[in-house]
């Protein structure tokens, strides 16, 4: 299967230590445009730090992590960028961002890079309509004239607030949540609030979504709707995916490209049925045989 | 009790009497421990100046018997109630509800209307001169504590950041209007304003340096903060004038027209007979305007996406970067927003009094600002001036119990027991509303219905 729209992020050479620890090591891959990526790993594989570093909640110790949107002859101009010591270009509609440089919120912000957690972070005081509208924060703080014209209550915002939960509605109506719209997030069982920690990331109008573990503690009906749900933003929205994921069910179902961590390090790449094959990836999930053991290290390249 | 259900557990073995006996003996032998020292013995000085110590045994005995009554009657009364029925879930609104209904609909208009005619129905149930006292000390000291409770909720309430030193924004707005007044002579309606942008700079000054603390260390530096802040005013006396503070302060005119005696005072300029009474009608409406003005815009801002934000960074700061919100500025603003408030209570307090020192600006103000924010359940605006109405009230009322010195004697002054009394409310609420009075949050915005959070869904901030 190839979905061939180009790169929409390019991570080479990420390195992050941790004091001594390396935990992700000189990794390099790209994301394409409007695919689902499965990035697979035994625990402690350094998933998570990835993400982390792609979504500037780390800075890398080494690597360039480039996303770009729009016009890809924008690609042209990473060099320039690199030694210009600038975040990024912008053309128009299309943008190229060097994600190392920037902080986490404006990886959100202006890099539109989105993403959920492991362990799942809404507010839970909050109505799940409130969480979508928070997660619209930047154009309704510019409509309200950065409060100015909110507090005079003027109509331009009133009209900038419609739309915005105009456009959480629709949302909530694909996510199946409009029913639970009034309700805090916090009451809301654990696979809707999976569902709604998606349906937030996708109100910030993302280029690339990261998801970290969305498939973690639903059971199999809910999973095969993630898949759906996960299918729907590629094919309609055309909206890129870095997926983490343990359930192989939903990573071999829907990826179209996968990338196998282990310690850090890459040890296989490409389609789920290639990747399932790999002994690498056998050896490091299920490990070997104890007779095996020399002949698979050769191999592996220990 | 329900006789012969299977799974009734068996509670005690004693008659409730014994047991209600037993645990009386028992809260009477703390009483015992706790007021011996307290009560039991008294020193004081005999005519010869020596200190001698006096025995009081038969008032230690009477609250030791107090206390054992009361907690006998309590335990006798809860171990005989009957178990609660269970609530029929389908009955239609009954009249509590529907009061509760009622009360949310008026209560706010209500609440305003009387606050507009409070001064007139003073004066009509307590003539002239006992009206002053209650419109000076209940009316305007109260909507002072709304206006800084309302600023510290922005903070603590909704951005969820501890803040003990909040006097401090209070103390700059006060001495920012005294010492521009005074040198330069500006009016109150220039200086009110610049006493706000005066003190939100400082409440970004504070900011800055707290942004990365958390909790406990964000709570010592903000209360190191206000003791710094008052310091400076104690020890900068070429500035500030020290502990003798800044006396002669102008005071706030009718649109130019002040309120004195002379022949272009408002009194003289309207045809009416001079008396201070007006000066203070007129600072009563002031301060009413202004806490309105406060209370409509925090109201408003907290349905804006800047307080959305607040309440967010309060419930998951991560969250709130994966979304590209700038949590720095986020806490700046409410920081900034939350003193300026502060910073215009100041700057009317100095224009009240026309006399400002440290003293009013010490750490046990900022505590009570503090616990009518909490006290009124934190994130809530009704719950601040509710709770503004009975912390600052309430202390005022105890002046005002002239008659209890005919139960207890000459000596006795109530408002030594202000702090008793305190302390005896506070751990009441700490056991009936651990939340505050008003601890559900009303959502800021909803679809279809509005429907109240239960509190202890809100989380409370990292601070």
């Amino acid at each position: 299967m190839t979905r061939d729209g180009g790169i929409v992020l390019r991570v080479e050479h990420l390195t992050m230590r941790f004091g001594g620890l390396v935990a992700v090591d000189d990794l390099s891959f790209d994301v394409r445009r409007g695919a689902i990526t499965g990035l697979i790993g035994p625990n402690g594989a350094g998933k998570t730090t990835v993400f982390n570093c792609i979504t500037g909640f780390y800075k890398p110790s080494e690597g360039r992590l480039a996303l770009q949107r729009g016009d890809a002859a924008l690609w042209d101009a990473l060099e320039r960028l690199t030694e210009s010591g600038g975040r990024g270009v912008i053309q128009g509609d299309s943008a190229l961002y060097l994600l190392e440089r920037m902080p986490d919120h404006l990886v959100a912000q202006k890099a539109r890079v989105a993403r959920t957690f492991q362990n799942i972070r809404l507010f839970p005081g909050m109505t799940v309509l409130e969480n979508l509208l928070v997660a619209q924060h930047n154009p309704l703080m510019l409509a309200s004239g950065y409060t100015l014209f909110g507090v005079l209550g003027l109509p331009s915002y009133a009209a900038a607030q419609r739309a915005a939960v105009g456009k959480a509605r629709t949302w909530l109506d694909r996510f199946g949540l409009i029913d639970r719209a009034d309700d805090p997030a916090g009451v809301l069982p654990y696979g809707a609030q999976r569902r709604l920690e998606i349906a937030r990331a996708m109100c910030t109008d993302p280029v690339l979504l990261c998801l970290d573990e969305p498939a973690a503690g639903l059971n199999p009906r809910e999973s095969a709707e993630l898949n759906e749900l996960l299918l729907i933003i590629r094919d309609e929205f055309k909206i890129s995916i870095l997926l983490i994921e343990h359930d192989m069910s939903v990573v071999m179902q829907i990826s179209d490209h996968i990338i196998v961590l282990d310690y850090g390090v890459k040890i296989a790449e490409g389609a789920p049925q290639a990747v399932r094959n790999d002994p690498k990836v056998i050896a490091a999930y299920l490990g070997v045989a104890a007779e095996e053991v020399a002949k698979v290290e050769a191999a592996v390249g220990l | 009790m329900r006789a012969g259900s299977p799974g009734e557990r068996v509670r005690n073995e004693r008659s409730p009497a014994a047991q209600a006996f037993r645990d009386a003996a028992f809260a009477g032998l703390i009483a015992f421990g706790l007021f011996l020292p307290l009560i039991g013995f008294l020193t004081g000085v005999n005519g010869s100046n020596q200190l001698i110590l006096t025995t009081r045994w038969p008032l230690l005995f009477a609250f030791v018997v107090v206390v054992a009554v009361c907690r006998f009657t309590y335990c006798f009364a809860r171990a005989s109630r009957p178990a609660p029925q269970p609530a029929s879930a389908t009955a239609a609104p009954s009249f509590p509800q529907k009061l509760r209904g009622y009360f949310a609909r008026w209560g706010i208009p209500c609440a305003i209307g009387f606050a507009i005619v409070y001064p007139f129905i003073v004066f009509v149930t307590a003539g002239a001169s006992g009206g002053q006292k209650w419109i000076d000390n209940f009316g305007i000291q109260i909507l002072i504590y709304v206006m800084l409770g309302s600023g510290l909720n922005i903070v603590v309430g909704l951005a969820g950041l501890l803040d003990l030193g909040y006097v401090a924004f209070y103390a700059v707005g006060a001495y920012s209007y005294a010492l521009l007044a005074k040198t330069f002579g500006l009016t109150f309606w220039l200086l009110l304003p610049l006493a706000g942008i005066l003190s939100s700079f400082w409440g970004i000054l504070l900011g800055f340096p707290v942004l990365r603390l958390r909790g406990d260390y964000l709570a010592i530096v903000t209360l190191a903060f206000g003791e710094i802040i008052r310091l400076i005013l104690i020890n900068w006396t070429d500035l500030t004038n020290g502990y003798a503070g800044i006396s002669g302060i102008p005071r706030p005119t009718f649109f130019g027209i002040p309120f004195n005696a002379d022949d272009n005072g408002f009194a003289a300029i309207f045809g009416l007979e001079y008396t201070p009474l007006y000066r203070i009608i007129f600072l009563y409406y002031l301060i009413l305007a202004l806490a309105l003005l406060t209370c409509f815009v925090t109201v408003r801002l907290r349905r804006l996406p800047i307080g959305r934000a607040w309440e967010a960074l309060r419930e998951d700061e991560i969250a709130c970067r994966s979304l590209g919100i700038n949590t720095t500025n986020t806490k700046l603003t409410a920081f900034a927003m939350g003193a300026m408030f502060a910073g215009f209570a100041g700057s009317f307090f100095a224009a009240r009094e026309a006399f400002i020192s440290p003293e009013s600006f010490t750490f046990i103000e900022s505590a009570t600002i503090l616990a009518i924010v909490v006290l009124g359940g934190m994130g809530s605006q009704i719950g601040v001036v509710i709770a503004a109405i009975a912390m600052i009230g309430g202390t005022e009322i105890l002046r005002q119990l002239d008659f209890l010195q005919k139960i207890f004697g000459p000596t006795f002054d109530p408002t030594q027991y202000r702090m008793l009394l305190f302390g005896f409310a506070m751990v009441a609420i700490m056991i009936w509303r651990p939340r505050g009075l008003i601890s559900t949050r009303e959502p800021s915005i909803f679809l279809k219905e509005r429907k109240t959070i239960a509190a202890d869904l809100v989380k409370q901030g990292h601070g």
